[in-house]
């Protein structure tokens, strides 16, 4: 067998806080050989990023590696000199952090940036250092490299600064590079290319890659080995395939099943309670108190990893995951009554201060909601969901066209009308604590909806909201920053409920919790939404999570709408080139390959939009014809584009 | 009682920094010297007594006297007192005028921001020492007058702070989410601008305070502050320092360090409100 590249043994890891410490890594032992992907994956807190900033010596403030061993090519990064180790780590290691924006400094050149380390580590002459610069920019795919060398890092996207960050770790040729989170701040095709970027330099440079991230389908579309951390330790690490295939420990086998995409039915299933305090002490499987098959002894002592290849840490290990048949979708529901809410060729534009002109963010949207449906609205980042979710709510005026809500036009209304207009449709934010005053408890909180609109008896509503979803009311004399990201959603739909709304639009409410705490979220909504007869506009840029929540689909692209159908038709027999390469964008735990369309290059500017079909400028399929603007055509699975993917079937098109 | 309770444990959280106990403890030190000092130590600080001029420290003058024969310590709880006085009147108008200003001009925005805000720059602009002695000249300096030249200039600081606090403060969530519940723009100043802005203007005031203190300090040094026989700090500060060469280092240290300590009792007291008014600091 090889040599690992890097072994970390029994890694302890503190971190000093006003009070005592909280014990971020707890003997974590992982082995990386050379060449492969060795993928971290766990929720937040489980210090998965810790091992990495352990490794790199990047801890925060007050972090410090307590015990254990850091052996890079056999030798102990925690006993050999400090000037070894800076080397070691500058040259032979690389790093890629989350936010390629806050990684960059932005008052330095792109290409000065990038030949930084070798004038730090080798001393290389400023020239030579620009060239292999721009050599480096150019192996990332950047595009003009010699140009992009004098550009800021501001006048870069998302993914091509990740790019950037990814040259600069790699311009020395390190034996590993880190990977934290590389593509959680970007969209899912962007995401795709740089995933695959990383993968390409993996094998040109032979090195090794420890990619971490709370995203099982980046992991099991990319990672050679998995480790799966819990609470601050490795619970179960083993190859991809056979870690996917049957997970042993028992939190593998809950996190994998609370995906959206392994449905089975109405209801996903969700691990109750929250990750434990790593500030206090434990003892036992620190599982134990959120597991389904736990017994006396999981709480007796500490569970060590066992096994040869595929080692788990675990005393009921699961026997392997119940066939993965093709996951049942939901049966389609009709809905026939008049919809609650109706947008009709809604615009919005922005002015742009300088320079003039306008960014068009919503361009001509047009889409119905039933009650007690689900409309999904998805798209990546900038392609106009979020506005529409404002302009139905009405914190923003349309530039043209219409909202109906429950058979009036907002537009028309009094003053007074448009307040109460307010108790028909709630927001639902995607950062609950930033839209909670940090000064209101909860009670304050819960009650201002009830104020706002002078609704009697505040104090029994506020304690119906609270049974609704699911919290006790000792929440009530507490203030937002003390519950966790799951809890503050429940308080942020509690309040959204407060007024029995018909319609409640949620942007992005699921996108900043765990898998686990975000398959409680969705399952709450969903039980809601049976109860009390709620229509929801779910807008995420997620699509399993929206193809497992909504009735219906609409896709966007650049303030557009180019795909509405039920969402079986829209996810399975997309018709829209776009939604059919953001499908197969989505990384996805299922190894079945499905690469159909793979879209390149960069979101187009809003301010000035391709004419005609916004998608023309990257589809793979267009032709002059794209020039001139399709239109919305089909019956239920309506489709914008003059050369669909796939004929609507028979019924619908003699209709 | 139960409005009691997060007063509480914001107190709780300014007792746990410990450099603003000692500032609190500092500024309270000072007051009662200055104001219930002359209770206990009666001097006369209005006729010269030129017998006794230049008097080390000794037997009945614990701080020796100064030039025209007051006793020294009588005079720094004197000029204590004006200086207490027109710090905290002075540091409390500035903080009054600059946080309506501010905020008229966050919450408005617009033109009207623009014109507010380019007020406050214009004026800003000016050397405050040459605004200070121009003043000072027109007008006849007496504590209310000094309250107000300081007030008057020292209101810019916290113009500008309020109004990028309520610019902020306009476009957070929450109150987006209040919008969408159907509350009106009033309703949003009254619940969730001013509470969250209110800490960080008390703070401020705390350092304007500090600030008008020195102010009064550098007028009088200046040989602007309020005519004798009333005294303040810095105008003994000054006088002394004609004495430096002459060994009477009782006529400078007494006041310099007076005011280097009540400046640093204030900024340590910000410092800890700062903490006080941070809700995420506190715990159950």
């Amino acid at each position: 067998m090889n040599e690992p590249l890097l072994e970390l043994r029994g890694l302890d890891t503190d971190i000093a806080l006003r009070r005592g410490a909280v014990h971020a890594l707890d003997g974590v032992s992982l082995q990386v050989l050379p060449g492969e992907t060795l993928g971290v994956v766990g929720e937040s807190g489980s210090g998965k990023t810790m091992t990495a900033l352990s490794v790199m010596g990047l801890l925060p403030h007050g972090g410090r590696v307590t015990g254990g061993e850091i052996l890079f090519e056999g030798r102990d990064l925690r006993t050999l000199p400090p000037d070894d180790v800076r080397r070691i780590r500058g040259v032979r290691m690389g790093m890629v952090f989350q936010d390629p924006l806050t990684s960059l400094n932005p008052t330095m050149r792109i290409g000065t940036q990038v030949a930084e380390p070798l004038r730090v580590h080798f001393g290389t002459g400023k020239a030579e250092a620009r060239e292999r610069a721009i050599d480096m920019l150019r192996r990332v795919g950047m595009p003009r490299p010699d140009r992009i060398a004098d550009n800021y890092p501001h006048e870069l996207s998302g993914g091509m600064r990740q790019r950037v960050a990814i040259a600069m770790a790699l311009i020395c040729s390190p034996r590993l590079l880190i990977a934290d989170e590389p593509t959680t701040a970007l969209d899912v095709t962007t995401q795709r290319q740089i995933l695959e970027l990383i993968d390409d330099l993996r094998a040109e440079f032979g090195m090794a890659v420890i990619l971490v991230t709370h995203d099982l389908g980046v992991i099991a579309g990319r990672a050679d080995r998995v480790a799966v951390m819990y609470a601050g330790r490795v619970v179960e690490t083993a190859v991809t395939s056979s870690l996917f295939r049957s997970p042993k420990h028992r939190y593998t086998e809950a996190l994998l099943e609370s995906l959206p995409e392994e449905a089975r039915g109405e209801r996903l299933y969700s691990i109750p309670g929250l990750p434990p305090d790593l500030s206090q002490p434990m003892t036992g499987c620190r599982f134990a108190p959120r597991c389904r098959h736990v017994t006396d002894a999981c709480r007796l002592s500490e569970i060590p990893l066992s096994g040869a290849e595929h080692q788990f840490a675990c005393i009921h290990p699961a026997s392997g995951r119940a066939a993965a048949g093709v996951p049942l979708p939901s049966p389609a529901r009709s809905f026939s009554d008049a919809p609650v809410l109706s947008v009709r060729d809604l615009v919005k534009n922005y002015p742009v201060r300088r320079g003039g002109g306008q960014v068009s963010a919503v361009a001509g949207v047009s889409f119905d909601v039933a009650p007690g449906e689900t409309f999904g609205l998805v798209g990546e980042s900038g392609c106009g969901k979020s506005t529409v979710g404002r302009l139905a709510v009405g914190l923003e005026r349309p530039s043209a066209g219409q909202i109906v809500l429950e058979g009036t036009d907002i537009a028309a209304l009094t003053g007074r009308e448009r307040r109460r207009m307010h108790r028909e449709v709630q927001l639902m934010f995607q950062d609950s604590y930033a839209a909670m005053n940090p000064r209101m408890r909860v009670d304050a909180i819960l009650a201002e909806p009830l104020e706002i609109q002078k609704v009697g008896d505040r104090r029994a509503r506020i304690a119906t909201l609270l049974d609704q979803v699911g919290l006790s009311r000792q929440v009530l004399e507490r203030y937002p920053h003390e519950f966790s990201g799951g809890q503050l959603q429940r308080i942020g739909l509690a309040r959204a409920l407060a007024l029995h709304p018909r319609l409640i639009v949620g942007d992005e409410p699921v996108s900043a919790l765990d898998v686990s705490i975000q398959a409680q979220v969705l399952n709450l909504m969903r039980d809601l939404q049976k109860d009390l007869g709620l229509a929801y506009v779910f807008i995420s840029h997620d699509l399993s999570v929206v193809d497992y929540m909504a009735d219906r689909i609409g896709v966007m692209y650049l303030g557009k709408l180019v795909e509405v159908g039920p969402a079986r038709d829209v996810v399975r027999s997309a018709r829209h080139p776009y939604t059919q390469a953001l499908i197969d964008a989505v990384p996805t735990i299922s190894t079945a390959k499905r690469e159909r369309i793979a879209i390149e290059g960069e979101l187009p500017s809003a301010i000035d939009p391709p004419s005609g079909c916004r998608f023309r400028t990257r589809c793979p399929r267009a032709a002059a014809l794209c020039e001139t603007e399709p239109p919305l055509t089909g019956d239920t699975h309506q489709v914008a584009c003059h050369f669909p993917l796939r004929q609507p079937p028979p019924a619908t098109s003699a209709a | 009682m139960s409005t009691l309770v997060p007063l509480r444990r914001g107190l709780g959280v300014f007792a746990e920094n410990r450099l603003a106990v000692v500032g609190a403890g500092i500024f309270l030190a000072l007051a009662a010297l200055c104001f219930l000092g002359p209770l206990f130590w009666t001097t006369d600080q209005v006729h010269t007594d030129l017998a006794s001029v230049h008097l080390p420290p000794g037997p009945g003058h614990p701080l020796g006297t100064d030039g025209v024969g007051y006793d020294q310590l009588g005079r720094l709880m004197l000029g204590g007192q004006t200086s207490i006085i027109v710090g905290l009147a002075a540091g409390l108008l500035a903080t009054v005028a600059g946080t309506i200003w501010g905020a008229v001009a966050g919450f408005a925005g617009g033109w009207v921001d623009a014109a507010m805000m380019r007020v406050v720059d214009a004026m800003m602009s000016i050397p405050a020492l040459f605004l200070f002695m121009l003043l000072a000249a027109i007008v006849t300096p007496s504590v209310t007058m000094l309250i107000v030249i300081i007030g008057a200039f020292a209101w810019l600081g916290p113009a500008r702070l309020v109004r990028g606090e309520a610019l902020s403060l306009r476009s957070r969530e929450y109150v987006q989410a209040m919008r969408a519940m159907g509350g009106t723009g009033g309703r949003a100043v009254r619940r969730h601008i001013v509470p969250n802005a209110i800490g960080t203007v008390i703070v401020n005031a705390t350092f304007q305070v500090a600030d008008a203190i020195l102010y009064v300090a550098y007028l009088s040094f200046l040989g602007l502050g309020v005519p004798p026989p009333a005294a303040n700090w810095g105008g003994m500060l000054s006088d002394g320092l004609a004495d430096t060469y002459s060994g009477h280092w009782w006529l400078l240290y007494p006041p310099g360090i007076a005011i280097v300590l009540i400046v640093l009792a204030f900024n340590f007291i910000g410092d800890g409100l700062r903490d006080a008014f941070e809700v995420r600091l506190r715990r159950r």
